[in-house]
C-alpha cells in the first residue's frame, strides 16, 4: 500500500460545556472573550481516524489545517502533540465573520495550496454553529467524492477507501475513490492522549505573529528549530478572492437571536403503522392542532 | 474533561518545591542534553513545566480511562490461557494509553528512550494512577524494574532491554517470594546453575506470590552458589519470556487487586542473564529494588486514601437523612476533615521522601560518569541516610493510614458502602495489600527504627524546627514539646538495652517521629501556600494526643510485662504434629 497525504480540518471552539452567566451577549450573540477555547470536538475524532491511517499505512502523513484568529495556534500544537506531521493557520482579520459558505471557500484555497492530498477528513460538525455544512461544500468546491458520518475505516487500498458511515437508523459500509473527503461522526474512536515526547517536543511551537512578543529564549531556540514555527497563511498566500471571504463573502446573516428554553417532554417515535397514524390524527385532533 | 492532576493542585506545590531545584539540576546535568534531543528541559522553568505537562497526560488518561475501567478490571480480572497470563480487557487498555502516551520508562534516560524524568513527578504519576485504580497502579509502576536493569546492569544489558520500554511497550516484574521465603528473603530456594557449555545461567524451581509474574521482563533472585543458604548465596537474573520456559502454574484468588495478577511460577530450566555481580543479588540489588517498590507502595498508599477520601466527600454531599445532607453532621465532618488532612500530611512526607531518595540517586548516577566533589560525597551520604529511614517511614505510614481512610470512607456510606454498588467496596478491598507487600509494617518499623536508635530524625526535625517563622509560633511550640516527649522517651527505652522491648516499642517510636516530621511539613507547607493553615493545626493538635497516649503507654510500661505477652512455642508445635497425624 502507498503512502497517503492525509489532511485534517479542525476548528477552535468556545468550550460550550463551560459555560458561564456572561457566556452571551445581551444582543445573543456569544461572547467570545468570556469563553474558553477547545479543540472542536468532532475534530478531534476526525485527526483520531487520520491517525489511526498514518499508524496503519506506513509512511501516511498528516497535516492539521486550520482557520481562525491568533489563538487557533493552539488547535495545531494540540495537533502536534498527538502525533500530526505537519500544521498550518489560515489567520488574517479579513477572514473574520465568515459563515459556512465563506469558510469553506476559505479551506479550500488552503487545500489548493497543500495539493496533491489523498484524503480530506474533518468532524461531522462545530459544537458552536451545528451546522455541519463546512465539510460537505469543501467537497463540493474541490469537486471531490464525500462521505458523511463516517465512524470507522474498514478497508484502505491503492485505488480506494472503504467507510462506515454511522446513521440515525443504522449503518452503511461505502467505498470512495482517492482523494475524497469524510466528516467524521462523535461514534468513531476518540482521540489518543498527547504523547509525553510530542509534548516536550512541540510546547515552544508558536505561529509566526506569536513569536512578534516572543522573548530572545524563544527567537533561537525557532532559529534552530525551524520546525517549531507554524507557517500562518494570509489572504495572499491563499490567493483568496476578498469578495468571497469573511463578512463579505457570508450571505447568511443573522437577523436575531432568541433564548428559548424547552419545555417538552419525551419525544414519541411513530411509525407509519395504520394504527400509529390513527392515533396521531385523534391526538392532533384533541389538541385541537388540526381540524 | 477530568483531570486528575488538575484536579490536585497539590502536585504542582510540591514540584514547586525549592528542593526540586537541586534535583532538576542534577538529573538534567546541567541541561546539556538538550544539545542532542529535541525533547530534553533547556532551564529549570523548563523542565518544571513540562513535568506539569507531562503530569497532565496523565491526570487525564486516570480520569478519562483507567478509572472508568476500575470496576470492570475487578470483576473481570485476569486469567490463564496456553500458559499465558491475559489481562482483563480494561487492563489491556489502560496499560495501552499509558504506552501510546510515551509513559514507560519515564525514569529512564534518554539515550535508552526514556524521559529522564526525576522520580517526584513519576511518584506523582504513580499516585494518580493508584488512585484510578490500585491494581493497575502494580502493573504500570514495575517499570521500577529498568531502574534496576540501569542501575546494576551491563552496558550491554541496558542496551538489550531499556529502550524496550517506552518503544515497545513491554512489562516487567520483581520474581523473589517463594513458598518458604516470603519476608525471610535469605531463604530462597530457586536455583541458578551456569551451564558450562553453553555459557548462560539456568533457573530451576517454583516463585509464589509474584505480581504480574508473566511480565515480558523479569529480575528473578536466585541462589547461585551451591550449598549456601543464606543471603549471601543469592544473585539476581534478568529472564526474558520470550524463552518460553516458565509455566504459570496458577493464579491466585484474592482479596483486593485483582486486577493485578498474582501468578505462581515454575521455572524450567529456564535461561537467564545474571544481573551485576553473583552473590549480591539480595544484599545490595533486591535492596535497591525493594526500596524503590516501597516508595511506589507509599505513591500507591497515598492515592487509595485520596479516592477514598473523594468517595466519601461525595457520598456525605448527596446523602440525606434526618432531613439534612450527612455532611452537616459532626460525627461525619470529622472523619472527613481527618482524612483531609492526614491526605496532606502523607502526600508531603511522601514527597519529601521522594526528593531525599531522588538526590542520592542522581548523585550515585553522577558518580559513574565523574567523581564527586567531597562536598558533593557528603551531601550524598546525608540525603541516603535520610532515604534509607524516610523510605520504609512513609511506606509503614500511607499503607496503615489508606487502610484507615478507606475504613472510615466506608463507614460514611453506611450500608451502601458495604455493597458492590459504590467504588468503596473495592477501595476497601484494595487498601488492604498496602500494609503487606514489599514489607509488612512490622518489618518497615525493623528499617525505620534505625532513624530513632541513630538519632537521624530527631536531627531532621531539628532542621524543620529551625525552619519555621515566628508566624507559626503556636504551632511550633506543639511540636518542639512533642519533640521533647519523643526524645526523652526514646532515650529511656533505648537506654534500657533491651533488644525486645525496643522491638516491641519501635512502631509506637517511629510513629510518633513520624507525626511530629509530617506536622512540622504541614506548617513549612503554610509557609509557602497558606491553603494548608487549617491542615497544619488541625494535624499538629490530633497528633499532639497521639504521641501522649503512645508516650503514656511507653513510660508506664514495665520491662518485666514483656513476658506476660510471650506466646509459647512449644504449644503451636504439638498443634501442628497432632494436625500432621490426623
Amino acid at each position: 500500500m502507498r503512502p497517503l497525504k492525509i489532511i485534517v480540518l479542525a476548528k477552535q471552539v468556545p468550550d460550550t460545556r463551560h459555560v458561564g452567566p456572561d457566556a452571551m451577549k445581551p444582543d445573543g450573540t456569544v461572547n467570545r472573550g468570556k469563553l474558553s477555547t477547545v479543540f472542536n470536538p468532532d475534530d478531534l475524532h476526525a485527526l483520531e481516524l487520520a491517525l489511526n491511517i498514518k499508524d496503519r499505512v506506513p509512511g501516511t502523513t498528516v497535516t492539521i489545517l486550520t482557520m481562525g484568529p491568533q489563538k487557533a495556534a493552539d488547535i495545531i500544537r494540540e495537533g502536534y502533540y498527538r502525533g500530526v506531521d505537519n500544521g498550518i493557520m489560515i489567520s488574517d482579520r479579513r477572514f473574520g465573520g465568515a459563515d459556512t459558505l465563506a469558510t469553506s471557500y476559505t479551506l479550500v484555497q488552503g487545500i489548493k495550496k497543500l495539493a496533491p492530498y489523498d484524503l480530506i477528513l474533518g468532524g461531522r460538525q462545530a459544537i458552536d454553529g451545528d451546522t455541519a455544512q463546512v465539510g460537505p461544500q469543501c467537497a463540493d468546491k474541490l469537486q471531490i467524492p464525500q462521505v458523511t458520518y463516517v465512524e470507522e475505516i474498514l478497508e484502505i487500498n491503492d485505488t480506494e477507501i472503504i467507510a462506515r458511515r454511522r446513521l440515525e437508523k443504522g449503518v452503511e459500509t461505502v467505498s470512495a475513490p482517492y482523494p475524497c473527503l469524510m466528516t467524521v461522526h462523535g461514534s468513531s474512536p476518540k482521540c489518543r492522549s498527547r504523547h509525553a515526547k510530542s509534548v516536550m517536543k512541540y510546547k515552544y511551537a508558536r505561529s509566526k505573529t506569536e513569536l512578534r512578543s516572543a522573548n530572545e529564549m524563544l527567537l533561537s531556540l525557532h532559529e534552530k528549530r525551524q520546525y517549531l514555527t507554524i507557517p500562518e497563511w494570509s489572504v495572499e498566500d491563499i490567493e483568496a478572492d476578498v469578495t468571497k471571504i469573511g463578512l463579505a463573502g457570508s450571505p447568511t446573516k443573522v437577523k436575531s437571536v432568541e433564548s428559548i428554553v424547552l419545555t417538552a417532554g419525551e419525544a414519541k417515535i411513530l411509525t407509519s403503522s395504520d394504527t400509529d397514524i390513527e392515533g396521531m390524527i385523534r391526538e392532533l385532533i384533541e389538541h385541537h392542532t388540526i381540524g | 474533561m477530568d483531570n486528575f492532576f488538575k484536579d490536585t493542585p497539590d502536585f504542582k506545590f510540591h514540584l514547586e518545591h525549592p528542593i526540586v531545584q537541586k534535583i532538576v539540576k542534577l538529573k538534567e546535568r546541567n541541561f546539556k542534553e538538550s544539545e542532542h534531543y529535541d525533547y530534553a528541559p533547556l532551564n529549570h522553568e523548563d523542565a518544571i513545566d513540562t513535568y506539569g505537562k507531562v503530569l497532565e497526560i496523565v491526570g487525564e488518561i486516570c480520569a478519562e480511562t483507567i478509572s472508568p475501567n476500575a470496576e470492570s478490571v475487578d470483576i473481570e480480572g485476569p486469567h490463564i490461557l496456553n500458559n499465558e497470563v491475559v489481562y482483563a480487557k480494561g487492563t489491556t487498555a489502560d496499560y495501552k494509553a499509558l504506552y501510546d502516551a510515551g509513559l514507560i520508562g519515564m525514569g529512564l534516560p534518554r539515550k535508552y528512550g526514556g524521559l529522564n524524568f526525576p522520580l517526584l513527578p513519576y511518584v506523582m504519576a504513580a499516585e494518580m494512577v493508584a488512585r484510578a485504580d490500585a491494581g493497575f497502579a502494580n502493573i504500570w509502576g514495575l517499570q521500577d524494574c529498568a531502574e534496576t536493569i540501569y542501575e546494576f546492569g551491563s552496558e550491554e544489558q541496558r542496551e538489550k532491554y531499556l529502550p524496550r520500554f517506552n518503544r515497545d511497550g513491554v512489562t516487567a516484574a520483581m520474581v523473589l517470594t517463594e513458598p518458604d521465603a516470603g519476608s525471610d528473603l535469605q531463604a530462597v530456594k530457586l536455583k541458578a546453575t551456569f551451564d558450562e557449555n553453553e555459557q548462560i545461567w539456568r533457573l530451576n524451581g517454583v516463585k509464589r506470590f509474584i505480581t504480574n509474574g508473566d511480565a515480558d521482563i523479569s529480575l528473578v533472585l536466585a541462589r547461585s552458589e551451591e550449598n549456601t543458604t543464606d543471603a549471601r548465596g543469592l544473585s539476581m537474573f534478568i529472564y526474558d519470556r520470550s524463552a518460553h520456559a516458565v509455566e504459570v502454574r496458577h493464579l491466585e484468588k484474592k482479596l483486593g487487586i485483582k486486577g493485578s495478577p498474582t501468578c505462581e511460577l515454575v521455572f524450567k530450566n529456564a535461561p537467564a542473564e545474571l544481573v551485576g555481580k553473583e552473590r549480591f543479588g539480595l544484599i545490595k540489588y533486591v535492596m535497591a529494588l525493594m526500596n524503590s517498590a516501597r516508595l511506589g507502595v507509599g505513591a500507591q498508599s497515598v492515592g487509595i486514601a485520596d479516592a477514598a477520601y473523594r468517595e466519601a466527600l461525595k457520598y456525605a454531599e448527596e446523602r440525606a437523612q434526618f432531613g439534612k445532607y450527612i455532611l452537616n453532621f459532626p460525627a461525619v465532618y470529622e472523619m472527613l476533615t481527618n482524612m483531609k488532612i492526614k491526605i496532606d500530611a502523607l502526600r508531603s512526607l511522601l514527597y519529601e521522601t521522594t526528593s531525599f531518595v531522588d538526590i542520592s540517586k542522581a548523585y550515585e548516577d553522577a558518580m559513574n560518569e565523574r567523581k564527586l566533589e567531597s562536598e558533593e560525597r557528603s551531601e550524598m551520604k546525608h540525603y541516603m541516610k535520610l532515604a534509607n529511614v524516610f523510605t520504609p517511614l512513609i511506606k509503614m505510614t500511607a499503607s496503615e493510614a489508606c487502610n484507615k481512610i478507606a475504613y472510615d470512607s466506608l463507614q460514611i456510606h453506611g450500608g451502601t458502602g458495604f455493597m458492590s454498588d459504590f467504588p468503596i467496596e473495592r477501595i476497601y478491598r484494595d487498601a488492604r495489600i498496602t500494609s503487606i507487600y514489599e514489607g509488612t509494617t512490622q518489618l518497615q518499623t525493623i528499617a525505620a527504627i534505625k532513624g530513632v536508635t541513630t538519632g537521624v530524625f530527631l536531627e531532621q526535625i531539628k532542621v524543620y524546627e529551625s525552619e519555621v517563622s515566628d508566624e507559626n509560633g503556636i504551632l511550633k511550640k506543639l511540636l518542639q514539646e512533642m519533640t521533647i516527649d519523643f526524645e526523652t522517651i526514646s532515650k529511656k527505652v533505648i537506654e534500657q538495652s533491651n533488644i525486645p522491648l525496643l522491638d516491641f516499642h519501635s512502631r509506637r517510636l517511629v510513629e510518633m517521629a513520624g507525626n511530629i516530621i509530617m506536622g512540622y511539613l504541614l506548617v513549612l507547607n503554610n509557609q509557602r501556600d497558606t491553603k494548608f493553615s487549617k491542615s497544619a493545626k488541625l494535624y499538629v493538635n490530633l497528633v499532639k494526643s497521639e504521641n501522649k497516649e503512645k508516650y503514656d503507654y511507653i513510660a508506664n510500661f514495665e520491662a518485666e510485662n514483656l513476658e506476660l505477652y510471650k506466646v509459647t512455642e512449644a504449644k503451636i508445635n504439638v498443634e501442628v504434629e497432632e494436625t500432621e497425624e490426623a
